[in-house]
């Protein structure tokens, strides 16, 4: 695989982590992330066939608690933190319209 | 090694944690009295070394009162701790070293906070760190940048860099860390004191702020052993709020460091790939002299092979921000956080938002996590990362069948100077190359003062690292405390701050 990423991936990347970049990160990052590629693609040199991958380091799946309704945290505390509200809802600017599917 | 080294019995700014929770507990000293001491001391030393990013000096006179008035007992009585500031308190702020969470109130504390509090401990404040965890050196910070005790123009280390700076210059009696690919050990062995990282899953994670959620660990730092293993006695157990700790009984690890052990010679693993050439030389003799230090005692050297080690570095920067850019999602200028002024719909908001409230290096890691888990390149790179990571963790098994512990260097030198390496993230990332594998794994492991680097006219502290088996940590701590009980190394002090 080749790792060199072109400005316009970065900006695809970019869009897909909802990070809006200056030209000047795009510009940077490109070089930057082709480096670190560049580098992890060292990996190819081990073979893995038949590995199984492994997404955790602990041998558990599945916890499970009793299904028992509890107290949960009050709807003020919850909004506290928000930076527009308007009890009890969170407050947005429109959603719908031009741009807004990007 | 004595440089600087007093003895003053009566100040608890210059004892163990646990000769503080006696003097406390023989009434030598009241806990106002020991947290009035170090909140002194944070007033004429930290200006110096910016290691804490708030304190709450009213309401640790408050617990420290309790104590004092009998309300609150426990292991931990009066004793004032330092904790870093990505994990939740329902007082203060907890902002995550980030502009994103500068105004964050939590709504709820810390799991291990909480244990920690309910143990009689009195908290100081929150100390700095790199942004989300995300750094060796704590300058990724959005507040300031931390100084080594050591040296002022050197970096503490990262990410937990300010509780290690504040345990190195003697500003609490203790103090909180996470660690993800050794933001505990890295700084500890910069600073000169114990970094402890349990197994993954020995401490309940609820309340700490998620950077890569398969690999964090909550963990303790500390002067001596014996303390990391109080803390971490306090702190273990299964926590219903946190499905990944681990529901396994949790030993006495305290007095599990008087346990003679079963009867046969400790054997201490050796693995030429973590003695490399490219290491300062200083650092690979006091491994060498560490060795030599239990060989005296008993213990036979064995040479383990781990050829996957050089892995480590890439897999785990294919991991880790994979899972961090799935967490950092939720920073979306809407619930909480950050939010722009000048948005033209929601998903310009979002983008703005991320962009205004995120540095450089956690932009980069979002980036680069998000890149490894796109279409088209996740099998090249995320897939084949947790395969390596499988690899990693059966040298370490490998390993395990041939020896108790394994000794290696916990950084491959002494802390750099502040500025050194920012704009290099590659060279940034190498720092990790001892450290990483052991989360990779979900092992424990701690970094112990192990000796000292001479670098031009500057002495400074190096650490030597003990890895375990997973839930190995009384053996790991009972090894890691027959080793300071024959060394002074912990016992120095920076010359600036005594």
């Amino acid at each position: 695989m080749s790792s060199h990423i072109t400005e316009a991936e970065v900006r695809h990347v970019a869009q897909l982590s909802r990070l809006r970049l200056t030209s000047e990160e795009i510009h940077h990052y490109a070089a930057q992330l082709s480096n670190i590629l560049d580098y992890v693609s060292r990996l190819n040199e081990l073979n893995v066939e038949g590995v199984e991958p492994m997404a955790h380091a602990l041998d558990m799946s599945n916890v499970l608690r009793p299904d028992e309704p509890a107290a949960g945290m009050s709807v003020e505390r919850v909004l506290d933190n928000a930076p527009e509200k308007s009890p009890p809802f969170f407050r947005v600017i429109k959603v719908l319209g031009e741009g807004s599917g990007a | 090694m004595k440089e600087g080294l007093r003895f003053l019995p009566m100040d608890p700014t210059h004892t163990t944690l646990l000769e503080c929770r006696q003097a406390i507990a023989g009434r030598q000293i009241s806990a106002v009295e020991a947290t009035q001491a170090y909140l002194q001391r944070i007033a004429r030393i930290d200006p110096k070394f910016s290691c804490f990013v708030e304190t709450y000096p009213q309401r640790a006179m408050e617990q420290a009162a309790q104590v004092d008035a009998g309300k609150v007992r426990g292991p931990l009585a009066g004793v004032p701790l330092a904790i870093k500031d990505v994990l939740c308190t329902d007082y203060g702020r907890t902002t995550c070293g980030s502009h994103m969470l500068e105004n964050f109130r939590a709504p709820y504390t810390a799991t291990a906070v909480r244990k920690l509090e309910e143990a009689g401990a009195v908290i100081l404040g929150k100390t700095n760190m790199d942004e989300f965890a995300m750094g060796s050196s704590t300058e990724n910070s959005a507040h300031f940048i931390t100084r080594n005790p050591w040296d002022p123009s050197r970096v503490p280390g990262g990410s937990s860099g300010g509780s290690a700076a504040a345990m190195g210059a003697d500003l609490c009696a203790g103090a909180l860390g996470t660690d993800t690919g050794g933001s505990i050990r890295q700084p500890a062995a910069y600073c000169g004191v114990v970094g402890l990282k349990p197994t993954y899953g020995r401490i309940s994670r609820w309340g700490l702020v998620a950077f890569a959620s398969s690999l964090d660990q909550i963990g303790p730092f500390t002067r001596t052993v014996t303390d990391a293993a109080l803390l971490l006695g306090v702190m273990a157990g299964h926590d219903p709020l946190d499905s990944t700790s681990a529901n396994a009984p949790v030993p006495d690890y305290l007095a599990g460091l008087a346990q003679p052990g079963n009867g046969q010679p400790l054997r201490i693993g050796l693995a030429k790939q973590y003695l490399s050439d490219q290491n300062d030389p200083q650092v690979n003799q006091a491994v060498a002299e560490a060795m030599e230090v239990f060989r005296k005692l008993g213990a036979t050297a064995v040479e383990v092979d781990m050829p996957h080690t050089e892995y480590g570095i890439p897999t785990y920067y294919l991991v880790a921000t994979a899972e961090a850019s799935s967490n950092l999602a939720r920073y979306d200028g809407v619930h909480y956080g950050h939010r722009t002024n000048e948005a033209e719909d929601l998903v310009d908001l979002y983008c703005r938002s991320r962009a205004e409230g995120f540095g450089p290096e956690v932009k980069r890691r979002i980036m680069l996590g998000t890149y490894a888990l796109s279409s088209g390149y996740y099998d090249a790179y995320y897939l084949r990362a947790l395969k390596v990571r499988r690899l990693i963790k059966g040298d370490f098994d490998r390993a395990f069948a041939q020896c108790d512990v394994l000794l290696c260097p916990t950084t491959t030198g002494p802390a750099f100077k502040i500025g050194d390496k920012i704009d290099d993230p590659l060279a940034m990332y190498m720092n990790d190359v001892y450290t990483v594998n052991v989360n990779l794994a979900g092992l424990p492991a701690v970094s112990l003062p192990g000796g000292f680097a001479q670098v031009g006219q500057t002495r400074l502290p190096v650490g030597i690292q003990l890895i375990g088996p997973a839930f190995g940590e009384e053996t790991l701590l009972r090894i890691a405390h027959l080793f300071q009980q024959h060394t002074l190394f912990h016992q120095a002090r920076p010359a600036a701050v005594v």
